[in-house]
């Protein structure tokens, strides 16, 4: 497909389409401006987001594909990025999330794409930012990004969201407190999930304690039998309607987008940086921060200087 | 910028239900830098064109223990050429005689393993097949 079928397909809601933009993005393709400029932004600022996070096997995914028919049932088209760990050692990954999924495989108006995180830090916000984007410009609304709630950058994709449910389950070994590590902070609903299971009432009680400090809601799930999803749903629509009323949502939505351009311009220059850091060939033996300093003045030009 | 990944789809038309093989791939593939689509058991070839399609991957794995090989491998690029996607490269492993090997490498199938095929075989098809 070449950019401008990519373009026009995009617009029409074709389903390749929207694969091949979104590899646009992924590879740093130059034809990626041309895409994200044509983009409906009427479609952008309506689509709403909901980020699904939350410890290995609680049931992200289980939950998701549930969420997913549920919007169906609404006949809404959805879109859904699913975002896995790379191997730290040999960048390699394994999506393993569309598996719980397949029953929509069909469903034209079901739009799933796994990312990794490639050990880009800021460089996978902006790629996954820039690929909701694309789904949202597609027609899909909502869109959800699953993310294990692990590392520093599945926790920053969060911030993409409008709205994040954290969930939990019982039986995950030490339940809570891995959750008070920074993800309760991120968290505007938290969902017990696996309500079936021993544990998920004291896990729901334990929540219940942090979540009121926070004026936050628990909501419990059965994901595998679909318990409680359509529930979850309204309820997360319903917080972004408030966040609409409040202001919150332009305030989040501003944020994430001042971030995403500060992370694109830092994958922009890091070949550059590299690139100039390695002139020397080696020969340099100063400071490395005196040396860094010299090489972004360099870069700013105009004798901007660095104000550190 | 960034360089360009390989992206396959590793999966399982058909109905039998051992995935021991199929995984033991993607993670041989994930190890060698791939990312690795995997949709789980007893997929349809119009399900695993759509997943193919949807991710954009260089290139599908697939396997089948079954001995319907010849039915569903080339059910599996029919869907593709369908979803416009007949670029996509597949390759198919899993108990083949050698009379049929003969056979799916002339209706499109790029390359097929059976048991003994090593997994560095394995990984070197699937980088020169992405590659193209
Ligand atoms: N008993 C019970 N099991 C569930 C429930 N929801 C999910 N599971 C099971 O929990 C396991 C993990 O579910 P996933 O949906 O793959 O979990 P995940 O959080 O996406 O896992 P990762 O993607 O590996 O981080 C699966 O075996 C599910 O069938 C539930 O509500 N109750
Ligand atoms: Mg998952």
């Amino acid at each position: 497909m070449d950019i401008d079928q990519i373009i026009d397909g995009v617009a029409r809601r074709n389903n390749r389409a929207i694969a091949k933009g979104i590899s646009l993005v992924e590879n740093g393709d130059e034809r990626t401006d041309r895409l994200l400029t044509s983009l409906d932004q009427s479609l952008i600022d309506e689509a709403v987001v909901l980020g699904i996070t939350g410890p290995p096997g609680a049931g992200k995914s289980t939950l998701t594909d549930k969420l997913v028919k549920t919007s169906r049932k609404l006949e809404k088209r959805i879109g859904v990025v699913a975002i896995d760990p790379s191997s730290p050692l040999t960048g390699g990954a394994i999506h393993g999330d569309r598996i719980r999924m397949m029953q929509h495989a069909l469903d034209t108006d079901v739009v799933v794409r796994s990312m990794a995180t490639r050990g880009r830090l800021g460089g996978l916000c902006a790629s996954a930012g820039a690929s909701v984007r694309i789904m949202a410009a597609g027609g899909c609304n909502p869109i959800i990004i699953e993310t294990v709630g692990v590392g520093q950058s599945e926790m920053d994709i969060i911030s993409l969201a409008d709205v994040t449910a954290l969930v939990s389950a019982p039986g995950l070994g030490d339940d809570i407190q891995a959750l008070k590590a920074g993800l309760l902070e991120v968290a505007d609903i938290m969902v017990v999930n696996k309500a079936d299971k021993p544990g998920a009432e004291m896990l729901a009680m334990e929540l219940s304690e942090v979540a009121r400090e926070k004026g936050r809601e628990v909501v419990k799930t059965v994901a595998s039998e679909g318990t409680g999803v359509e529930e979850l749903l309204q309820t997360m629509l319903s917080i972004f309607e408030q966040q609409k009323a409040s202001g919150e949502s332009r305030r989040r939505r501003r944020e994430a987008r001042e971030r995403e351009v500060v992370d694109w311009a830092l994958e922009m220059l890091r070949p550059v940086l590299r690139e100039r850091g390695a002139e020397d060939g080696g020969e340099y033996s100063g400071d490395p921060r005196v040396r860094a300093k010299a090489i972004v003045e360099g870069i700013l030009g105009d004798g901007e200087s660095v104000n550190q | 910028m960034a360089d360009k990944k390989y992206r396959v789809l590793i999966a399982k038309p058909g109905l039998d239900g051992h995935d021991r093989g199929a995984k033991c791939i993607a993670r041989a593939l994930r190890d060698a830098g791939f990312e690795v689509v995997y949709t789980g058991i007893r997929r349809s070839p119009e399900e695993i064109a759509v997943a193919a399609v949807q991710e954009d991957v260089d290139a599908v794995g697939l396997s089948s223990l079954s001995g319907a090989h010849l039915q569903l491998f080339p059910k599996v690029l029919e869907s593709l050429k369908k979803h416009d996607a007949a670029d996509i490269p597949v390759i198919g492993g899993g108990i083949v005689p050698d009379e049929d090997i003969a056979i799916l490498k002339e209706q499109g199938i790029q390359a097929v393993f059976t048991p003994g095929t090593s997994l560095a075989d394995i990984i070197t098809t699937f980088q020169s097949v992405c590659h193209k």
